[in-house]
């Protein structure tokens, strides 16, 4: 059974690799080539922040990064369902996803910055750095879109699944930050079908190759 | 027997892997250098967490221990102590003759949209404040894209963390 930190460093750390992953879904098919950019760019710091993240872990579990990363089954992953969602070729919801985990993401990263544990606080400090940018995009697309209905319908399907990224005890800052009422969330649990064909896509190269190979 | 001074001037030889024209030391990713006997310790501060320049670099300054004679250990500091103030003087000219436009200070306090939009960024090219913002992000984590309407040139602009 893992530490509850290590428990804690799973979660953020799946957060951030398959919601890097999704980002970089987009690459190559983004509506314009500046967020063809911009998309695979946060996929790329986001993939960045799983691998610290399960560096810290790994070094409490016995383990290494890339074996936390693709070498558990698909139903130990600890992401919320939020960033499992495959959102291609939606942009509004891409776009209300993006808005809605940068918001959540800010709130939690402010608490860890204050955690006991030195390495984990230090982390989310340097985390933060490159959230700002992220928060930017967002903010400047939420400028472009947050009038829009299909903007609109898409924040109400997602909004229970934002919920479900924070902790109990931090929803209430978040929905204060959205401007909603608290709804029940929809929690991390096992992950589901959509789940899988990440999952299957993502390990498939690591699950090819023979043991103990250098890359 | 290493001497501190040696391993400073044989990092300060090691370029940027993805922007050659800064070093290591320039750039302010070094730390500390320790040395006790023929271990060398190097403290390094990486700069964006998924740059995948980060193992080069290390192996680099590894190599450029060895080297020397000595016994190297790197030791990845992952805290928020390497901003972008750390890049020298030198190294913010350096990149400017390249076509960079360094980093605004973090005096200024941490990004905003407003300043990313408004302020004034000179264009590495022209000299001309009269840029603007095209896309946050840019070909590496720590670069966006800016436009100097002046000379009708799109420049990199190195990112504030």
């Amino acid at each position: 059974m893992n530490s509850e930190r290590a428990q804690l460093l799973l979660e953020l750390a799946d957060d951030e690799l398959i919601l890097g992953w999704r980002n970089s879904e987009w690459t190559g098919i983004a509506p314009f080539l500046e967020e063809d950019v911009a998309f695979s760019s946060i996929a790329q710091n986001e993939i960045g922040h799983a691998r610290a993240l399960y560096e810290l872990a790994a070094a409490e579990l016995g383990t290494d990064a890339d074996a936390l990363a693709f070498d558990r089954k698909p139903e130990e992953y600890r992401c919320a369902p939020l960033v499992q969602l495959r959102l291609v070729p939606d942009w509004a919801r891409t776009i209300a996803r993006h808005v809605l985990y940068e918001t959540a993401d800010a709130i939690r990263i402010e608490r860890l910055k204050e955690h006991k544990d030195s390495d984990l606080a230090g982390i989310a400090a340097k985390i933060e750095r490159e959230e700002v940018y992220h928060r930017l995009h967002a903010e400047m697309w939420l400028d472009r879109l947050g009038r829009e209905e299909r903007y609109a319908e898409a924040v109400d399907e997602l909004w229970p699944y934002a919920l479900g990224v924070l902790e109990p005890s931090l929803r209430p800052a978040l929905a204060e930050r959205v401007g909603r009422p608290e709804v029940e969330a929809v929690e991390r649990s096992a992950p589901g079908e959509e789940f899988a064909e990440l999952w299957n896509e993502m390990t498939m190269v690591r699950r090819s190759a023979p043991v103990g190979a250098q890359w | 027997m290493v001497t501190e001074a040696a391993v400073w001037e044989a990092l300060a030889a090691i370029p940027d892997p993805e922007i050659p024209v800064i070093s290591l030391v320039d750039l302010g990713v070094v730390k500390d250098v320790a040395i006790d006997g023929d271990r060398v310790r190097i403290e390094f501060t990486p700069t964006f967490m998924g740059c995948p320049a980060l193992d080069a670099m290390r192996t680099q300054m590894e190599e450029a221990v060895t080297a020397l004679g000595g016994a190297p250990q790197v030791d990845v500091l992952l805290d928020d102590s390497w901003s972008t103030d750390k890049i020298t003087p030198a190294g913010r000219e350096k990149l400017r003759e390249a076509g960079f436009a360094p980093p605004a200070p973090r005096s200024a306090g941490a990004p905003s949209l407003v300043q990313l939009q408004r302020a004034v960024f000179r264009c590495p090219y022209c000299g001309s404040a009269d840029t603007r913002l095209e896309n946050i992000f840019g070909p590496t984590p720590c670069r966006s894209l800016r436009y100097c309407d002046s000379c009708r040139q799109p420049f990199e602009q190195f990112k504030t963390i």
